[in-house]
């Protein structure tokens, strides 16, 4: 099993309010000199059998019509291999 | 004779009782759709009405926008069927890609509820026939996600072609670019905004305003007549 | 995973000497005796989690019992009452057919620890109260309480409060039409969340909590159980019986308004088929509450089988099911024949359902376990024979000196000057300021039947769009006038409820309550406690509107300091045709402004003496009821033939606060003349209660003052609608645009 990450980011030109919020707050928090603080979201997808170039090609399919709107945002997608669950 | 219009409900529609109504008040027949059917039951257009489909999950008509009906609303859309989204269902034709551009949170980070004040920009679309260009109507709007944003290429195309079709007045209440409520496709037939036009058609409730009547007629006169 | 025992009531009878975390649970060491003695034996854990969760103060109402029952003592004669106190809520006769289901209650502590969920959840679990009477839910109004404006905690709770009653509400397509928003530094610790909701039915949809019928089947769906606000359980489940598990729960629930939506259809598809016999919504005490409640209502007994229960996380433990709060669940009750069908619809919506267990024909509540039977109890124990406690109260020995500490002797403006000065940080100061950024917040229009909305003084929809039937609604609570006097201050607030509704020209009905106190164990808070009631139940009584329903939250107190005692009070109205509905603002100039009722110099509790000179002392304004009666049926003649176009309730403020409302909210001013016999102060700041001013007219001021004169209401010209300033002749005038100004301009500065 193999668990594939897609990253989904506001594109730059793309204002983030909530991002400011949370930049605005943190000299509130005594955390200085961060000049800018983007949200996004992160999508764990925990996949069957071995993540070859055609999962990857399908994933890539899939964070480009469904998790992410391109016409908003970029996105990323990574594979992490899992330590096998042994909790 | 009069014309059917669908009012499409998904799992988290919420005003597609109250679109139903508008309908009805217009002199129209509403028929209501079903998310999982991808029948259309030959109604002569659909509204994509307001609400939190899928709780606006993922991001706001992300979800709806797959659904079986959407299909079918998508094919006869682009042959000309008139579609009016409003405010979810608005979101739901940007995710669809049969409005250009996309919506995202308001700039305040807040929900917002008020008696926006619009100009009615083009009133050659299936939607606003029965308004007079640059009329200034009040409808009440309501929304999480109602910023419109576009890259500049789009926003300048849809200018240069009149498809903007409402703008908000006095106050931009979410932070859309160049103050748009509401814009259409090329062909005039597919119609999204933000505002509730829904909730303006009655006076004694809402804002006891009736300025959003005028989209119920405008899409009854062109069915009725064509 | 388990290494001991399953503790099924067969062990427990073989291990007498096992000791149980019951102190850890809540539970004191007499009432785990009492539970001892009940069962004949030591209670296995998951008894131990039922009766504990559902023994607590929370579910069984053990400290507040003993005056509650005033409520239905004192109830008086009242046609409309259909379903009265001890149902999931009220219901209440409306005509045509029509009924109404209201009721008001608390999430304090939850939105303190967590703003958004807890204020998000506090609306889903009173809307699944009013789904689980078999209404459609039309509404909700939120009363809301916060320690100063100014405290730096305020800006952490308010925002978060506040974006989740409509992150949640605006989800489910719910208008929220009322509520109030109340700022003073005794709730710093612990705001007040109380959350109303309304549904409307048709008389014979009435749904209650109770399983009858043997073999019928018992169905949970909704969310899946996981492990929300099970702190308490887990202890039970981690120090006793399984040492490996995590030791602590999240206490936190959160919500999913998407899935409250689908139940809310879900259901109401389920019952326009009826399929449903009997129906329970999951709140407080999940499924312990759920199953022992309806098994108790109902003829027989129940069998569940925790197994089928479906779950969010696998490692929940039986007690942690039982003691569960995981939101967005309800169970209902449904015959063998119709679970089939049940289940379609369920499915329709995306809504999990399970069959987890059915009424027997016994009268025990039998849980089971992997096999094993771990609950076997008589379900009114649980349910409906908790402890009853006579707490001590006392008068506390201060009250004495806090109403010698009168009002009436603060300085009062000398001049005209004096006077706009004093109106103007009146107007802007938190309490009194427009709330507009709040309540901007929530959706007032989804469903297309919202007649009247806040700032109105009461929020009112229309329920039936052929006859134009309507009901009204609006909470009120002022817990300065019930410091000063509990018993007087609960009779001010139905007192301002009442007279609200009939300000928008419905006639009040029936009430609700949200009795928020401090600590019972304190007998100066018990006191409070007893007196409100006493007063609420003697009021209720006096004005023929019946107590419906309502809800209790004690412990609202940081250390030794309670908050004020602050019972809130809902009053449900009906009007037959909302085109007759009465509004706030100012119509049309020219129009003569009446005072009704009569004006003193009470000032104590009021909010000039908070405002001007930070003070809380003397005695609340008098009540007269039949003065309130009397003045409501006017109000509702009055707007039924056409007599008032705008009509605005005096309370905290005064009438100044009402007209500088009434104009800004019309964009027309007013000017005002101080009548013959009264001082410009007590004029523009009294809150003598039981008054109103209206708008009337020319064409009616002769028939206005016939039917109040006839009446015996006294009536007082004090103005007109005129001008763009509201001019207090010979005094002072203020422009509208800086009215305006000072009264929208404070609470966005504060919080935005």
């Amino acid at each position: 099993m193999a668990r594939v990450v897609v990253d989904v980011m506001l594109k730059p030109e793309i204002l983030d309010p909530q991002g400011q919020a949370v930049q605005r707050a943190l000299p509130r928090l005594g955390f200085e000199g961060v000049s800018d603080v983007r949200q996004g979201k992160r999508f764990e997808l925990e996949v069957d059998g071995p993540v070859d170039d055609a999962a990857l090609a399908r994933i890539h399919e899939l964070a480009e019509s469904f998790l992410a709107n391109t016409v908003i945002e970029d996105f990323t997608v990574k594979v992490e291999e899992v330590a096998e669950a042994g909790k | 004779m009069t014309a059917r219009i669908g009012v499409v409900t998904f799992p988290g529609s919420l005003d597609d009782r109250d679109t139903q109504r508008a309908i009805r008040l217009a002199g129209a027949e509403p028929v209501a759709l079903w998310h999982k059917d991808k029948d259309l039951k030959q109604v002569d257009a659909v509204v994509l009405p307001g609400g939190f489909s899928y709780g606006d999950y993922l991001r706001a008509g992300a979800i709806s926008r797959f659904s079986p009906v959407m299909g079918t609303v998508i094919e006869q859309a682009k042959s000309g069927m008139p579609v009016l989204g409003i405010c979810n269902g608005f979101q739901v034709l940007t995710e669809a890609h049969l409005l250009p551009g996309a919506m995202l949170g308001n700039n305040h980070l807040h929900f917002i509820c008020r008696d926006q004040k619009l100009r009615v920009e083009n009133t050659d679309t299936a939607w606003t026939a029965d308004y007079t260009a640059g009329q200034e109507i009040h409808v009440p709007l309501k929304n999480m996600d109602g910023r419109y944003v576009a890259d500049e290429h789009t926003l300048d195309m849809l200018e240069a072609e009149g498809r903007v079709v409402f703008r908000y007045l006095d106050f931009n209440p979410n932070g859309s670019l160049r103050d748009i409520a509401g814009i259409t496709n090329e062909a005039g037939n597919v119609v999204g905004l933000m505002p509730h036009p829904e909730h303006a058609v009655e006076p004694l409730v809402g804002t006891g305003r009736t300025d959003g009547l005028p989209f119920f007629t405008s899409i009854l006169k062109k069915l009725v007549n064509a | 995973m388990s290494r001991t025992p399953l503790d099924t009531v067969e062990h427990a009878a073989a291990t007498p000497d096992v000791e149980l975390p019951w102190a850890e649970l809540g539970l004191k060491k007499d009432e785990y005796e009492r539970v001892v003695e009940i069962l004949g034996r030591r209670p296995t854990g998951a008894e131990l989690a039922m009766y504990s969760v559902m023994w607590s103060e929370h579910c069984s109402y053990k400290s507040s019992k003993v005056h509650l029952r005033q409520f239905g003592e004192k109830a008086p004669q009242s046609d409309a009452l259909l379903v009265g106190i001890g149902e999931n809520a009220g219901v209440v006769d409306v005509g045509q057919g029509y009924a109404v289901t209201f009721k008001v209650e608390s999430h304090n502590h939850p939105s303190y620890v967590e703003p958004y969920q807890g204020a998000a959840t506090g609306v889903g679990g009173i809307v699944r109260d009013i789904i689980a009477m078999g209404a459609r839910p039309v509404a909700v109004v939120d009363p809301l309480r916060f320690g100063a404006a100014d405290h730096p905690d305020t800006k952490r709770v308010l925002p978060g409060v506040v974006a989740g009653i409509g992150g949640y509400g605006n989800c489910l397509g719910l208008p929220n039409i009322g509520g109030e928003v109340v700022f003073d530094a005794c709730y710093q610790g612990n705001p007040l969340v109380n959350a109303g909701a309304i549904g409307v039915m048709r008389h014979e949809d009435i749904h209650l909590a109770k399983a009858s019928g043997t073999g019928n089947k018992v169905i949970l769906y909704g969310a899946r159980t996981g492990g929300d606000g099970i702190g308490g359980a887990s202890i039970l489940a981690s120090e006793t019986f399984d040492d490996a598990k995590p030791s602590k729960r999240p206490a936190v629930q959160v919500g999913d308004p998407f899935q409250e939506k689908l139940l809310i259809e879900c259901t109401l598809e389920a019952f326009a088929e009826k399929l449903v016999v009997g129906i329970q919504d999951l709140g407080a005490a999940g499924l312990s509450c759920a199953t022992s409640e309806l098994a108790s209502n109902g003829s027989g007994g129940m069998r569940v089988t925790l197994d089928d229960v479906p779950l969010r996380d696998s490692t929940l433990s039986p007690e942690e099911i039982l003691m569960s709060e995981s939101q967005e669940r309800m169970c209902a009750v449904v015959e063998p024949e119709k679970v089939d069908r049940f289940l379609e619809i369920c499915d329709k919506w995306d809504v999990i359902a399970t069959v987890i267990g059915e009424v027997t024909d016994g009268d025990r509540l039998e849980i089971f376990w992997h096999g094993g039977k771990i609950v076997d109890v008589d379900p009114r124990t649980v349910a409906h024979d908790g402890p009853v406690y006579e707490r001590p109260y006392a008068r506390p020995e201060w009250q004495d000196a806090l109403q010698a500490d009168d009002a009436g002797k603060l300085p009062r403006p000398a001049t005209g000057d004096e006077l706009k000065d004093q109106v103007l940080r009146l107007v802007s100061s938190p309490n009194q300021a427009s709330k507009s950024w709040i309540t901007s917040q929530y959706d007032h229009f989804v469903q297309g039947n919202t007649v009247l909305a806040q700032p109105e003084d009461s929020g009112m929809i229309r329920i039936d769009e052929e006859s134009g039937l309507g009901v009204a609604i609006a909470t009120d609570g002022n817990g300065r006038y019930a410091k000063l006097d509990p018993y007087t201050g609960a009779q001010l607030a139905l007192a301002e409820a009442y007279r609200n509704v009939a300000t928008t020209g419905a006639k009040p009905l029936a009430v609700s309550d949200c009795l928020n106190f401090g600590s019972p164990e304190d007998p100066a808070v018990m006191w409070q406690f007893a007196e409100a009631i006493r007063g609420l139940a003697d009021a209720c009584q006096q004005l023929g509107t019946p107590v419906t329903g309502g809800n209790v939250s004690l412990y609202n107190q940081t250390g030794e300091a309670a908050i004020h005692p602050t019972p809130v009070v809902a009053v449900l109205g009906v009007i037959d045709d909302v085109a007759r509905r009465t509004p706030v603002a100012f119509q049309e100039e020219g129009q003569l402004l009446y005072l009704l009722g009569d004006t003193l110099e009470e000032f104590g509790g009021s909010a000039w003496s908070q405002v001007v000179h930070d003070h809380l002392g003397g005695l609340p304004p008098k009540v007269d009821l039949e003065r309130e009666r009397l003045l409501a049926e006017i109000l509702i003649s009055a707007s039924r033939d056409g007599m008032i176009d705008s009509a605005h309730d005096l309370s905290d403020g005064g009438l100044v606060q009402a007209v500088v409302e009434s104009a800004l909210l019309g964009g027309k001013g007013a000017r005002l003349v101080v009548p013959d016999g009264l001082d410009a102060f007590t004029f523009l700041f009294s809150e003598s209660a039981g008054r109103a001013v209206v708008a009337v007219p020319r064409s009616e001021e002769l028939r206005f003052n016939d039917m109040c004169g006839a009446r015996g209401l006294p009536v007082t010209r004090i103005g007109v609608v005129d001008g763009d300033a509201v001019d207090v002749q010979g005094e002072f005038a203020l422009s509208l645009d800086e009215l305006r100004t000072a009264h929208e301009g404070t609470i966005p500065a504060l919080l935005a």
